[in-house]
């Protein structure tokens, strides 16, 4: 009776739970489990960056602790001011370099090696379907992409984890977003995510599971699908869950550092709120200053001039975005009052874009690429804007003061928008090229 | 835990870009990111906040990035406590285990005005205006929150528990 109160479905004995309430159930060694509850459950991945790995470490020395509980499972990814940007973040690098060294830690990537951690990670293998993964940082929620249930926490929460591998955990209540009909050309994840932000606002599943599914998706490709699941945080998600499927597995066959498994929603689970939006008429979307919800079509758009553009990001700094951005940038020039920075998220990404010739492409353009790094996201280095400027990112966030002065503005968009508005100087449709 | 302060209204989605700017994250010291806490929502703020007062604000305080530089920034300011109409998730997990009191309350959020003097009763839940003479009941910490405040965080929870179980 009770269970029929809580509004859940149940078959004979078992509860139907969705995929994020099943990785959690399984963690904690439970056949069945309710949002709202409080679990500790074991971790199978954590994560620290430049930046939040420092309180982290703090944390962890000042609670007596002497070694992580995993050397393979903790990675620390210097990426966000790195390369060293100025003397204090040096300070910070080191001293996160000097704990991973003592630490053995297996997933330390150095200057050269390294890539923006929401790229790299999955790229490495090292975050897999099913996993509980944190992260001190915000968008951790990117691997949900690979079914796994991977949230950002703060640096407290990455030195508990750190310390005992296990970390407590409120089952978040799921939503579930249904992508039907076809995607017209360059509308792609980025586009959709925006688009669900604006309907829904930057607080509109705020501590839920966002599950994304539909035949869209179905046919989505993994760099879409992790660009999705990077932004649910945009939106006050826990995780952005995408059910593993047949290109799951493709992506994840030949990575994978570790077993893992594929958990499925069941057909009558319960979610608090279902959506379902038909994509087929959707233009590419632009989030304008300065909130991700504030989301039109680019046709709707006036003209809007802008001086920089920004392509990379743990958004959208992966092959496919820099082959679509180099589709458009192939044979032209980007517009003389424009500076166009490429970052590709990784080396490996960098060595596939020196393969394929798209740094040849970008370079002709007289754009200028730059290793991996985070840099202009937030505001760190790499293209930091002046009062009064406007820029064009393929980044996930467009707040006040984000990449730069007060006084600039960020205007989010996918990577074809993004390399399109380059070469004309104001934000335009790929199509006006 | 009670506090006494003067209210500082902020509206709604303040992000952690607003509370501790993402330039600034070359530090961890309390003091240099209290000295631009909130500086781009309001750039005398740092300045004029006094030790005990009160942050008040909208819907999804703290949402954006998990950098718990935003908390500490604001304990930095010697900010006693932050009343939400609601909070962003992982802000709302890195203040308990910073052990940065705060409440939710939709009522509070809409009712208090900056330079309000304010009384807050954490562990009732009960918030007193007094410049208007409203009691405002907010929403009381869950039980397993105020655990982890009446242990000093997180941190030396998880060191209880681990002691425990040795």
């Amino acid at each position: 009776m009770w269970m029929k109160a809580l509004g859940h479905a149940v078959k004979g004995n078992k509860m139907a739970m969705t995929i994020s309430e099943k990785i959690l159930a399984a963690h904690a060694g439970r056949s069945d489990l309710h949002p709202g509850e409080l679990i500790e459950v074991p971790l199978d991945f954590a994560l620290g960056n430049d930046i939040t790995a420092p309180l982290a470490i703090e944390a962890f020395r000042k609670a007596g602790a002497r070694k992580v509980f995993d050397r393979e499972r903790v990675a620390l990814i210097p990426d966000h001011f790195i390369p060293n940007k100025d003397i204090a973040s040096a300070m910070q690098a080191k001293l996160v370099r000097e704990f991973a060294l003592e630490q053995q830690l297996v997933h330390y990537y150095e200057v050269g090696r390294m890539g923006i951690e929401h790229a790299l990670l999955p790229e490495k293998g090292l975050v897999l379907p099913g996993d509980v993964v944190i992260g001190a940082d915000s968008h951790t929620c990117t691997y949900g992409a690979l079914g796994a249930f991977a949230t950002g926490v703060g640096s407290t929460d990455l030195a508990a984890g750190m310390m005992t591998g296990r970390l407590w955990f409120k089952v978040p209540p799921s939503l579930k977003f249904v992508y039907r009909g076809q995607r017209r050309p360059w509308v792609g994840g980025k586009d959709l995510i925006l688009y669900t932000i604006g309907r829904i606002g930057v607080d509109g599943a705020r501590y839920c599971a966002m599950e994304l599914v539909g035949e869209v998706i179905a046919s989505l490709p993994m760099a879409d699908r992790l660009a999705m699941s990077n932004m649910a945080i945009e939106a006050g998600a826990k995780v952005g869950i995408i059910p593993p499927d047949a290109i799951t597995e493709e992506y994840v066959k030949g990575r994978a550092c570790r077993p893992y498994r594929c958990y499925q929603s069941d057909a009558d689970a319960h979610y608090e709120a279902v959506y379902e939006w038909d994509v087929s008429t959707f233009e590419p979307m632009v989030a304008l200053p300065h909130s991700p919800e504030n989301v039109r079509p680019v046709t709707e758009l006036p003209r809007i001039p802008i001086q920089q553009v920004v392509i990379g990001s743990c958004t959208n700094g992966r092959f496919e975005d820099l082959e679509q951005a180099a589709t458009l940038l192939r044979g032209r020039k980007v517009a003389p009052t424009v500076r166009c920075v490429i970052i590709p998220a990784t080396q490996e990404i960098y060595r596939q874009a020196l393969r394929a010739g798209l740094l040849e492409i970008f370079i002709e353009a007289e754009a200028a690429v730059s290793t991996p790094t985070c840099g202009p996201c937030l505001g760190g280095h790499m293209g930091i804007l002046a009062a009064g400027e406007r820029a064009v990112a393929t980044t996930n966030r467009n707040f006040v003061c984000r990449m730069g002065h007060s006084e600039s503005e960020v205007y989010l968009s996918n990577p074809a928008v993004a390399a399109a508005s380059a070469i004309t100087g104001y934000i335009v449709h790929p199509d006006e090229i | 835990m009670k506090f006494r302060g003067k209210a500082w209204k902020f509206g709604d989605d303040i992000d952690t870009d607003a509370i501790i700017p993402g330039r600034y994250l070359v530090s961890t010291d309390p003091a240099f990111l209290a000295a631009h806490c909130m500086e781009d929502a309001d750039p005398e703020f740092p300045d004029k906040v006094r030790a005990g007062d009160i942050i008040v604000a909208g819907k999804n305080f703290g949402c954006g990035s998990s950098r718990e530089h935003a908390p500490v920034a604001i304990k930095g300011a010697r900010v006693s406590c932050v009343i939400a109409h609601s909070f962003a998730r992982i802000f709302y997990r890195n203040a308990f285990n910073m052990g940065l009191p705060i409440l939710e309350s939709p009522e509070a959020a809409a009712a208090i005005a900056t330079g309000d003097d304010l009384e807050v009763d954490l562990d009732r839940g009960v918030i007193i205006n007094h410049t208007r003479q409203a009691t405002i009941q907010a929403q009381t910490v869950p039980p397993f929150m105020q655990q982890l405040l009446q242990a000093g965080g997180l941190m030396n929870y998880v060191r209880q528990q681990m002691a425990e179980s040795a």
